[in-house]
């Protein structure tokens, strides 16, 4: 196994794994409450964070996560007022985001198109020993929020009204999830790019929830599916020159859809089971509580 | 006289600019079981939102458990079922992890001890859904929805229990099974609140009926008779029942 005794490979799959893990562990609290899309928002907003790094010659890493953290919060501030017309509001910040990075990348000395790239679409082999100690404490804290508060997380984002009136701090663990969601995007960045981040977020867990029924096993699931696809589309982009972040994501869309095909004859097996547990009950009959509400 | 459980005086409240509460008072004393009544849009459910501190107050004062909302704190006595045709999410969820989250106004960000696993399981027998713990959410009928969402709020124990529609969509069998768990609830000693679009199988649990008319209380009282439900102010309810002629069947068997 020549691939494990260079150093940048080590350094590679060490981000690999990390992403793998992280992606899907936040990324799972975002598809339950319908908001898959906030991951590409915030990646978005991360370019102008990577951009004022190059500016100020300092670790693009940190820098990113500071701005996305804002740019996240301010995200969630919108999306908790609902100003009626917060969609408009958020398409300001992540085309602004977007348009700021580019511009604040031509500005600076050491900022190329090429760099430009190597965050947009990620480059795992350029992993830094800097950037991995980065990616490391990130990553320790996204794991610590999301499997620690997980009880927490799931009510807030299964059912936001009923969480608050158990007591829960809703606004503070909302926030919570932003910032967490901010900073797995810092720590994607380089393996898959800012542009696909989302994909890692979002994928693995669609993946999973064709097949498990419970929220613990969607979890579980969508963190291997995660890892599996992070490290073996970055083995696969050393042997074949290809680039690492398409890889994985493909490999993700190729998992999903190995997984719905698996799922449809499992369904149609647990509602056989299911109608014949039930057969002689009331409970299925549709047409009679819909008829009970008639108004005219 | 003992503090009321629930005290609203003069509420008004406003959704957007239209003003949904025009000055209302209710007093729920512990123990007791009142029904929220009236037509679509005559605030019933703006009321007890209101209550639970999710639509907020242009005026008006709210105590809970003789404090004033705002500094009222205490939400593990509260359970709370809000108005919802489902209890799923955009990502699978079992039974048991729904009624779970009810827990956590009991356990907060602290961790889960047996105690907690043993109130959920109790809830969800309460409501006759104890077999389906491990079942997903998706897999349920409209009616065995409500009745997760109601162990949801009964996983933490409440002294009081504020349900908005809670038979809204509801088959005949699970309204009757969610009389029941209602009636052991009230017995253990526990105060009611709930918005209702008619009695139905819970017209013998309830004590008192409070009528909203486009935002203020135009009765409040015994609960109006089953087969005179058109008398009530503002009722503009039109019976599903095709035949006539089953509609005192129905409330003989129900009453």
């Amino acid at each position: 196994m020549d691939i494990l005794e260079l150093a940048f490979m080590q350094r590679a799959l060490l981000a690999a794994f990390l992403v793998g893990v992280t992606a899907p562990a936040i990324g799972i609290y975002l598809v339950q409450r319908r908001q898959a899309l906030m991951g590409d928002g915030i990646g978005h907003v991360a370019l102008t964070g990577v951009g004022l790094g190059f500016l100020l010659n300092t670790s693009p890493v940190w820098v990113a996560t500071a701005v996305c953290v804002v740019g996240a919060v301010v995200m969630e501030l919108i999306r908790s007022y609902g100003k009626t017309r917060g969609d408009i509001a958020l398409a300001m910040l992540f085309y602004g985001g977007m348009a700021g990075g580019v511009m604040l990348m031509s500005l600076s000395s050491s900022g190329s198109n090429a760099n430009l790239t190597t965050y947009l679409f990620g480059s795992i082999t350029t992993v830094s020993q800097q950037d991995i100690v980065a990616i490391c404490i990130l990553a320790t804290f996204v794991i610590l929020t999301t499997v620690g508060l997980r009880r927490q997380l799931f009510a807030i984002c299964q059912d936001e009204e009923f969480a608050r009136v158990t007591g829960l701090p809703v606004r503070l663990l909302n926030l919570l999830v932003a910032v967490t969601a901010a900073v797995t995007v810092t720590v994607a960045m380089r393996v898959v790019g800012l542009l696909l981040v989302s994909a890692l977020m979002v994928i693995p867990v669609a993946a999973s929830q064709q097949i498990a029924r419970s929220f613990a096993t969607t979890f579980a699931m969508a963190v291997a599916v995660g890892v599996l696809v992070t490290v073996s589309g970055t083995v696969t982009s050393y042997y074949v020159d290809v680039p690492s972040g398409a890889t994985i994501v493909l490999l993700a869309i190729g998992v999903f859809v190995v997984l719905t095909m698996i799922a449809t004859p499992l369904a149609k097996r647990r509602a056989e089971t299911a109608a014949a547990a039930e057969r002689c009950t009331l409970e299925e009959t549709p047409a009679g509580p819909a008829t009970d509400d008639v108004q005219v | 006289m003992e503090q009321p459980v629930i005290s609203l005086r003069g509420a008004t409240a406003s959704l957007g600019s239209r003003p949904v509460l025009r000055g209302v008072d209710l007093a729920v004393h512990r123990g007791e079981v009142v029904a929220l009544l009236g037509a679509n849009g005559s605030g019933k459910s703006t009321a007890v939102r209101a209550v639970v501190g999710q639509v907020p107050l242009t005026g008006g004062e709210l105590e809970l458990f003789g404090t004033p909302r705002r500094r009222f704190r205490d939400w593990s006595r509260v359970g709370y079922v809000p108005q919802r045709t489902t209890a799923a999410s955009g990502v699978p969820a079992t039974v048991r992890e729904v009624v779970s989250a009810g827990r956590l106004a009991r356990t907060g960000l602290g961790p889960t001890r047996k105690a907690d696993r043993e109130a959920v399981t109790k809830a969800l027998e309460l409501v006759g859904m104890a077999d389906r713990i491990k079942d997903s959410v998706n897999a349920l009928s409209g009616g065995q929805h409500q009745r997760v969402l109601i162990a949801r709020a009964l996983a933490g124990e409440p002294e009081l229990l504020i349900m908005d529609e809670p038979m809204a969509g509801v088959d005949l069998a699970s309204q009757e099974v969610l009389a029941k768990a209602l009636r052991e609830e009230v017995a253990r000693g526990a105060t009611v609140l709930l918005v209702l679009h008619e009695l139905g199988p819970l017209e013998p649990l309830i004590d008192r009926a409070v009528v909203l008319r486009d935002g203020c209380v135009v009765h409040d009282g015994p609960p109006p008779q089953a087969v005179g439900q058109h008398a009530l102010p503002g009722h503009d309810h039109v019976h599903p029942h095709a035949d006539p002629a089953a509609e005192p069947i129905r409330t003989g068997l129900l009453s």
